[in-house]
């Protein structure tokens, strides 16, 4: 399969500023009514990092990455995202998401659309590309995530493998600058696992800025540039992956290694 | 008859395939005749009356005969009118054709093949025509709207009610479940007390008050103010019926949306309310159904709908003595119409059944 450079998929309607940061969060907190559910964040993530978050449920893990594309709203701190701030101008928020993929535990496709048109809707209403365009992306990244054949089911004839590759093609078709990955493997039947950790390789080794919550520690070793430990809401430890599991410095972050390997 | 005639059933046992009236405890047998011998001596006196005692043809004579059955001829004689009730006969092609059109819109708007954009503007279309061709002028002979009756009437309070107030209805469920509370606010408070009243009581509200709160010099004709009144509650009962079906969407539909960089508005009318909508058809079938038979209540205020005409034609001195079969023949085209809304309502939720697989189905071989 020929790669087709994906700037000329999908043109991007205005240039925007390439920072070469891509996202970056300073003492940023948040509360749901009592409870501090994160504290004191701070993090800088480059373009082309691969970032993966772990820790014990709780943490504040995956709140956090929910707060880069606004589906949480933060309390104090800022975040900002390809040189865009986060706050309540909701043009910002969605000129954001447009440009941060997501995807989610439960795959969360659309199950009245087929596997192409859950590909091509974002991109038609909100990129306002032609169907005939559209389509094209959508199949090229449907045979990046090796189903093209099944482009015309629905979601619900899909096995989960399959849906969470879906859910990732359906998300590059709007040639996003970060991925936010919120669990993507937990639902999974294990044998199902590996197809779509081979395509978040795949990514990964095209250059892809990626924010990963995961327990794929085999996943963590291979593909990460940092790995972020977080407790209590707050990021414990960081490092690289030979740091973290080889040298751990913290007693809270041996004890979930010990655990989990 | 051997056995393996019958359908195999999921868990029963072999020895209860057997041929079922080998089967049947003699206690159910005698249980199962005894009720069935009920039910046809109570139908016997209806029989009687409506068949073999009944005068098919003949006279106005005859139906006074003693012993004499159910007087079919009246309904021949008063159907024209029990249908279209006042309506100028020499006009009287245009209600049919009128309601015709209603009928042919509603039935295309129950196939899922017709859901487009386009049905909308055929259905604003389609109201502009029943009207014009109801109320008449711009080449046609105005007919005031105190003759129009019958079962244009019946139709039109329902089809309007429900084409206004299925938007309204969508709306007000949104924004009851809106983040802003004064929006949500409005909404419950419309919600509730148009849900809170009976019918019976913003019909004479809507006929008596209203004109009173009227600026001063202007009339609004008393047939828009009770179609008036049926748009309100139907949007109010439509509105809860929906708002069921968005809160039965999970989440996850919305934040997937939202990270795609889809609004508000084309997360709502393009993932959340289709979805939302195929949930609820058997509960909007289930209103329109409701609001067809309370169309009948506006005989409180002087307007004359299906039940109305019967009601009307059982007073004419000539014909004295036989509204049973004016009401009979009423039940009848209810029934049918009613009828016909339920069928079309389950097969739309056969179809939504076998079309869309759900997240939970189970995944097929690769």
């Amino acid at each position: 399969m020929t790669m087709i450079p994906l700037t000329a998929l999908a043109p991007r309607q205005e240039e925007i500023p390439v920072a070469e940061v891509a996202v970056l969060i300073e003492e940023m907190g948040k509360w749901y009514g009592d409870f501090q559910a994160l504290r004191n964040i701070n993090l800088s993530v480059s373009r082309g990092e691969r970032i993966v978050i772990c820790g014990p449920s709780g943490s504040g893990k995956s709140t956090l990455i929910r707060c880069i594309n606004r589906l949480e709203r933060h309390d104090c701190g800022r975040i900002v995202v390809d040189g865009v701030e986060l706050s309540d101008d909701l043009r910002k928020i969605d000129e954001v998401r447009r440009d941060v993929g997501m995807v989610f535990q439960h795959f969360n496709l659309f199950p009245h659309l087929t596997i192409l048109e859950n590909c091509t809707l974002a991109p038609i209403w909100v990129r306002k590309m032609s169907r005939k365009r559209a389509d094209e992306i959508a199949m090229h990244f449907l045979e990046r995530v090796k189903i093209p054949e099944q482009a015309g089911k629905y979601p619900g004839q899909l096995s989960g493998g399959q849906q969470q590759r879906v859910a990732i093609a359906r998300s590059l078709c709007m040639n996003p600058q970060i991925m936010l990955f919120d669990e993507p493997t937990s639902a999974l039947d294990p044998e199902m696992i590996k197809e779509v950790l081979d395509t978040m390789v795949g990514l990964a080794e095209d250059g892809m800025t990626m924010l990963c919550v995961t327990h794929e520690m085999g996943f963590a070793k291979e593909v990460a540039s940092r790995i972020l430990f977080m407790d209590l809401g707050g990021v414990v430890e960081e490092g690289s992956p030979d740091e973290f599991f080889g040298s751990p410095r913290h007693e809270r972050t041996k004890l979930f290694l010990s655990q989990i390997l | 008859m051997t056995s393996h005639t019958f359908p195999q059933r999921g868990h029963r046992l072999p020895a209860e395939k057997a041929p079922i009236f080998r089967r049947v405890p003699p206690v159910r047998l005698a249980l199962n005749l005894t009720l069935v011998l009920l039910l046809l001596l109570s139908l016997m006196p209806l029989w009687n009356w409506g068949v073999r005692d009944a005068v098919w043809d003949g006279t106005q004579q005859q139906c006074q005969q003693l012993h004499a059955g159910a007087c079919w001829i009246y309904v021949a004689e008063k159907g024209r009118f029990f249908v279209l009730g006042f309506y100028p006969v020499d006009l009287q092609w245009r209600p049919v054709i009128a309601t015709l059109l209603i009928v042919a819109l509603a039935s295309a708007s129950v196939m899922p093949r017709f859901w487009r954009p386009r049905l909308l503007i055929a259905w604003m279309t389609g109201a502009l025509a029943f009207l014009w061709l109801m109320a008449g002028n711009m080449g046609l002979t105005p007919v005031q709207t105190h003759l129009w009756s019958g079962l244009p009437l019946t139709i039109m309070l329902t089809a309007f009610a429900l084409m206004f107030g299925f938007p309204l209805g969508v709306l007000l469920a949104l924004g009851r479940l809106s983040s802003f509370p004064l929006i949500r606010l409005g909404c419950v408070i419309w919600i509730e007390v148009l849900r809170g009243l009976p019918f019976i009581s913003i019909l004479i509200t809507a006929n008596v008050l209203m004109p009173l709160f009227l600026p001063q010099g202007m009339t609004l004709d008393k047939l828009i103010r009770v179609q008036l009144a049926f748009t309100l509650l139907a949007s109010a009962y439509i509105a809860e019926v929906v708002r069921g079906g968005l809160q039965a969407i999970p989440d996850g539909q919305q934040e997937a949306a939202f990270s795609l960089g889809l609004g508000y508005w084309r997360c709502t009318l393009l993932v959340v309310l289709p979805q939302a909508l195929r949930l609820v058809i058997p509960s909007l079938v289930n209103t329109a159904i409701a609001f067809l038979k309370d169309t009948s209540l506006i005989i409180v205020v002087g307007l004359f709908d299906l039940l109305g005409t019967v009601k009307a034609a059982s007073s004419d001195s000539a014909w004295l003595g036989h509204a049973t079969e004016g009401y009979l023949t009423a039940a009848v085209i209810y029934f049918i119409l009613c009828f016909s809304l339920s069928r079309i309502g389950s097969r739309l939720e056969r179809r939504n059944a076998t079309t869309h697989g759900t997240q939970s189905q189970q995944p097929q071989p690769a």
